[in-house]
């Protein structure tokens, strides 16, 4: 992306962007072993609003979506982290997060717009389930 | 194994005889289940890690694969609980714990153990309930892999099989897949077990009390028939083909049955008579068309205080009702107060040693005792009735005092909710008619309807408990004095001008319902698995029977 919005979803944006509070990653070159971002990392916000928070089901749903895109994809609850895998259950049950709050998710890799659109379009959605 | 020797017409069938627990007929194969115990093997003592590790890697495999088959044959919320389980068993981050400490030299059983107890020691310690109750999911995957490394493995039976062990438990009765047929024969066992009340809403034959099933040898081929409580060992050609003739003949009156599910049910002599069903858990209502009822005659609310969650809360109370309404578009829907104790014990709530627990503290009586927990189901049932129309039945009541003591709960409940402005409404209040001493003086409870309870009645009236084998003789719904106390029943409700109806087996077997409709009942409620023929036994009944 050339600027800091993306053409389809104002709230994505690379991270590294002037965005209080998240840490501009470095790009490339680091040494982190398994998936450093080479390309840029995107972020972005949703507030959990279905009533069980991220409980068994929305958390099912969430990693299954997560698991279709080839890029790294993790969220936290809080802006700065601590990032979790989005594509492991059991790590985004651990997170126990409820309704109310915010979870920022961040996608670096080929598919990472697409990915970082559908798991916020997913959250805004309340997983379908209400 | 079976003779194969012997000529066509003799045979050498050995019938071993029960009690019924669910009807129907089935022909199919022995498969022996397990105890519910099986000890677990002692761990291995070598402790070689690349060992364990491929041990417990088999293991995971081995429960994965078996919950996966699980979770595509399973539907509605069973079908998600199992997909979570499925999810979690399958993510590496459940198991690394435990290949980790596998590593370091500890057998698989104590490393699995401890990396899972460590994760639902998490989920217990959760502050919202939706995460806390993930424990038991968690418990549940811990104990699958445990089983397997044991060697205790739980596969499911084969489809169509007959079942045959010392009891079965529910989750095994879930795990079998039902779909090409098949029954269960128990050793022990009871009518009343959690397990045949599933059995008669699925329609799987079920025979309980066998007493020795020992000749009952795996993969031998048997005749089951759940209606008069025998299993046919080394069916001869004959007694094959006397049952294949008496199965065909019930799937002939069970399709005449299934034309008139979708029509309202009349009387040969163009009676109208209402069929409500039974809930024991709204995971019944799915794929169940509401167009076949009139209502939901009894909804048994104990499925929401089971399940090791604790009493349910005001919210979870709510969510469950309003679903049952939605699914009832309008029909009445009678939701029964919590009906603990007797044979339905809750940890923590109904008292565990009484000397005869259905003389004791059940029912309404446990809910007076109990007012906070009965306070907070009032609340929600009123809540709920702004959606639908709701109905409130208490259970186990016996003296007008104990209707007069809900009622002012109910009063007082209402009047909070308009306090606090929540949207609510009184529903009608009734009561179950299931002991003697309230069908013979049913008039003078100031009830907006009666519900006869024709298990506990039956079984009051003969003084022959339910779960009782030995007597089961005498637990005669159909017996002259138990028809008295409903006919007393529905006199007193034609004379105060309220609703009277049935819910029980009694309602769903074609051999009572005439002598209930005899008796002057219009109204009946039944397991959603025989609301079919329970209308085509209505169909069949007339006040004027051809002499």
């Amino acid at each position: 992306m050339p600027d800091g919005s993306a053409p389809d979803g104002s709230r994505i944006r690379p991270e590294g962007a002037p965005l209080a509070g998240a840490p501009a990653l470095a790009s490339g070159g680091q040494s982190i072993e398994d998936s450093m971002p080479t390309e840029d990392t995107l972020s972005g916000a949703a507030t959990l609003a279905n009533q069980a928070g991220l409980h068994a089901r929305p958390a099912v749903k969430l990693t299954q979506l997560a698991k279709s895109f080839a890029s790294r994809t993790e969220f936290a609850v809080a802006p700065d982290g601590p990032w979790i895998d989005a594509k492991s259950p059991v790590k985004v049950m651990r997170v126990k997060a409820a309704k109310g709050e915010t979870l920022h998710f961040r996608a670096s890799g080929p598919d990472a717009e697409a990915a970082l659109a559908a798991l916020l379009a997913l959250v805004d959605a309340k997983f379908d389930e209400e | 194994m079976n003779a194969r020797g012997s000529a066509p017409t003799t045979s050498a069938a050995l019938v071993l005889a029960g009690r019924s627990a669910a009807p129907g007929l089935a022909a199919g194969r022995i498969a022996r289940i397990a105890g519910p115990k099986v000890a677990a093997r002692a761990p291995s003592a070598a402790g070689d890690p690349a060992a364990e590790a491929a041990r417990l890697a088999a293991a995971v495999a081995a429960a994965l694969a078996a919950l996966e088959a699980l979770a595509a044959a399973a539907e509605g919320d069973a079908a998600d609980i199992l997909a979570f389980q499925v999810a979690m068993l399958a993510d590496d981050a459940l198991t690394e714990g435990a290949f980790a400490a596998v590593a370091s030299g500890a057998p698989a059983e104590t490393g699995w153990s401890a990396a899972l107890d460590a994760e639902i020691e998490g989920y217990a310690a959760a502050d919202d309930e939706y995460f806390r109750a993930r424990a038991a999911d968690l418990a549940d995957i811990r104990d699958r892999v445990l089983s397997r490394l044991s060697g205790a493995e739980d596969a499911p039976p084969p489809a169509g099989a007959i079942l045959v062990g010392d009891d079965l438990t529910p989750s095994k009765f879930l795990a079998a897949d039902w779909s090409a047929g098949g029954g269960i024969v128990l050793a022990a066992g009871s009518p009343a077990s959690h397990v045949a009340m599933l059995a008669r809403a699925r329609g799987v034959p079920m025979v309980v009390g066998v007493g020795d099933v020992g000749a009952a040898a795996d993969g031998a081929e048997a005749l089951l028939d759940g209606d008069a409580g025998t299993l046919t060992l080394s069916p001869g050609d004959a007694e094959q083909a006397a049952f294949h003739a008496r199965r065909d003949a019930a799937a002939v009156a069970g399709a005449a049955a299934e034309t008139l599910r979708f029509r309202p049910a009349v009387t040969a002599d163009g009676e109208p008579v209402r069929v409500h069903v039974n809930l024991a858990d709204p995971e019944e209502l799915a794929g169940l068309d509401p167009a076949q009822c009139d209502g939901v005659g009894l909804v048994r609310t104990e499925f929401l205080f089971h399940a090791g969650r604790g009493l349910p809360d005001e919210a979870a109370q709510l969510a469950v009702y309003r679903r049952i309404l939605a699914w009832a578009a309008g029909r009445p829907v009678t939701f029964r107060t919590l009906d603990a104790g007797g044979d339905k014990p809750i940890p923590g709530l109904t008292i565990d040693g009484e000397s005869n627990p259905f003389l004791g503290l059940r029912g309404l009586r446990l809910s007076l005792a109990y007012p906070d927990v009965f306070r907070t189901q009032l609340r929600a049932l009123c809540r709920a009735a702004v959606d639908g129309h709701a109905r409130v039945m208490l259970p186990m009541v016996t003296v007008p005092a104990e209707l007069a003591a809900a009622a002012v709960m109910l009063d007082s409940v209402v009047a909070d909710l308009a306090a606090e402005n929540l949207p609510h409404r009184r529903p009608p209040l009734g009561i179950m008619v299931e002991v003697p001493a309230a069908a013979l003086a049913a008039e003078s409870f100031a009830a907006d309807f009666y519900s006869i309870g024709s298990n506990d009645l039956t079984q009051y009236t003969m003084a022959a408990a339910r779960d009782v084998g030995a007597v089961a003789h005498l637990c005669d719904a159909g017996s002259p004095a138990v028809l008295r106390l409903v006919a007393a029943t529905v006199e007193a409700a034609a004379a105060r001008g309220v609703e009277v109806s049935l819910c029980g087996d009694a309602a769903a077997d074609p051999a009572l319902v005439p002598l209930l409709l005899g008796a002057g009942l219009r109204s009946l409620s039944v397991a959603p698995v025989a609301v079919a023929r329970t209308k085509a036994a209505i169909a069949g009944f007339s006040r004027h029977p051809p002499p």
